[in-house]
């Protein structure tokens, strides 16, 4: 596929690995932000193409993962009242609540229908306006404008029947909370390029220069990864700490103007809690007051549901990359995909489970 | 769910969500075109969750690949 191919062939990618292994003198360890770049690392093993004093370290930007274990709570009451059609993207069904998760509540008899985008869950609300339709609206700053752009249309169209349980939560205010603890070890940032075509780049600048960190927004190919981690290294080398852009086919430093403008117009920021890690200040989206009719949690009455995370799951630490997923003592035996404990071990971008999928020969 | 596709734009519509045919490979599918009102016909955009996010910038696509002609050239050098 254009645009796709060419940025995995390996044997173009060798002039990076070359020049990463020249420029580098001394340990560095970056922290590549998005699930969907550990995945690719993961897969197609670019940790093991690097000098061995780089260190890759797994970052929190899987919205699977960080999805509190009280929304998924939520979400369980909410599909099992009777009349409601509960639809989700695929990747939440599995990610345990506390007691249970959405593929346990369909078993039982829900309507959860599995969607590839809040637009198809506006269609099915339209074709059943008998029913309660909620969107399970989970994500990043990539799906706050679908999601808030659902809104807005359910709105125009008067849909008294369509309502969505947010769970938003924000890049930079996590990138902030990963630096400002004593235990980080991140010496640079792979952003996640995105979240980045949509925001752009300029929250990125007061992290850089509050932390001296060079931030590198980086796509998600292997030719653009090994990219990414030669302007890091180069910057770290030179001592430098600037935002720079290797995703530049798709980012501008502006970002896309009327995303961000229908993002505004919906969601206001909020304080979110992060699974594993807690709660973080203003890191999150939540409907703005204007549009509380459409807060699935009011709806239903739902705000205060919500139990405990696992004890055992280690994943608030993977997730601040502290800890390898294959160094949980869980992983790969009272953990796997097929039973697992925590979301990271579930989601396709998650770390545990790229690790079980592709490394588990060294387990 | 944060892994946006690149597809080629085929045709779109006017409307609150600019819906259109957008060719990944060879599967097609309706997508949302309201966030790049820009965009032409033929041209390549990043979706996710049924949404255009941006158009790629074929131009800058190319500058991977001369950044690496570059690299080659200098460690050739080098061994010379
Ligand atoms: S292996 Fe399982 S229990 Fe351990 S951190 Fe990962 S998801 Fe949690």
């Amino acid at each position: 596929m254009k645009f796709l191919d060419e940025y995995r062939d390996g044997e173009a990618a060798r002039p990076f690995v070359e020049a990463i292994h020249r420029v580098v003198t001394k340990p560095w360890s970056l922290m590549e932000v998005c699930g969907g770049q550990t995945h690719s690392i993961v897969r197609f093993g670019i940790d093991e193409l690097l000098p061995k004093n780089i260190t890759l370290i797994h970052g929190p930007g899987c919205p699977v993962c960080v999805t509190p274990v009280e929304l998924i709570d939520k979400a369980l009451a909410i599909a099992a009242k009777p009349g409601v059609i509960f639809c989700s993207f695929g990747d939440m069904l599995r990610v345990p609540g506390s007691e249970r998760d959405l593929l346990h509540v369909k078993s039982e008899g829900a309507d959860v229908r599995i969607v590839y985008s809040p637009l198809d869950a506006l269609t099915v609300a339209e074709e059943n306006p008998g029913r309660e339709v909620v969107f399970f609206a989970v994500g990043f700053e990539t799906t706050a404008p679908s999601n808030a752009m659902v809104v807005s249309q359910a709105h125009k169209r008067g849909l008294k029947n369509f309502s969505i349980l947010v769970s938003h939560v924000l890049v930079p205010p996590a990138m902030e909370a990963i630096m400002s603890s004593p235990r980080s070890r991140v010496n640079g940032f792979l952003a996640a390029g995105h979240v980045c075509a949509v925001m752009g780049t300029a929250e990125y600048l007061p992290l850089a220069a509050k932390y001296k960190v060079p931030i590198v927004v980086t796509a998600f190919e292997p030719l653009d990864l090994l990219q990414g981690i030669l302007m890091c290294v180069t910057q770290l080398e030179e001592g430098r700490h600037e935002v720079e852009n290797q995703y530049e086919r798709l980012v501008r430093a502006e970002g896309n103007r009327p995303a961000q403008a229908m993002i505004r117009e919906i969601f206001q920021v909020v304080r979110r809690t992060w699974r594993g890690i807690g709660p973080i200040a203003d890191s999150g989206l939540g409907l703005r007051p204007e549009y509380a009719e459409f807060d699935a949690e009011k709806r239903f009455g739902v705000e205060n549901v919500g139990g405990p995370e696992s004890a055992e799951c280690q994943s608030g630490l993977v997730l601040q990359g502290l800890l390898k997923p294959q160094e949980c003592p869980a992983f790969g035996t009272r953990c796997t995909p097929e039973k697992p404990l925590g979301a990271t071990m579930v989601s396709s971008e998650g770390a545990c489970a790229a690790y079980y999928r592709y490394r588990r020969v060294m387990a | 769910m944060c892994l946006g596709v690149p597809g080629k734009v085929l045709s779109f519509e006017d409307g609150d969500l600019r819906m259109g045919r957008v060719a990944f490979g060879q599967v097609v599918k309706e997508i949302s075109l309201a966030f790049v009102p820009e965009v032409k016909v033929g041209e390549y955009v990043v979706v996710h969750a049924g949404m255009a996010l941006e158009v790629i910038d074929e131009e800058a696509a190319q500058r991977v690949f001369q950044v690496l002609r570059e690299l080659d050239a200098a460690s050739m050098e080098g061994l010379g």
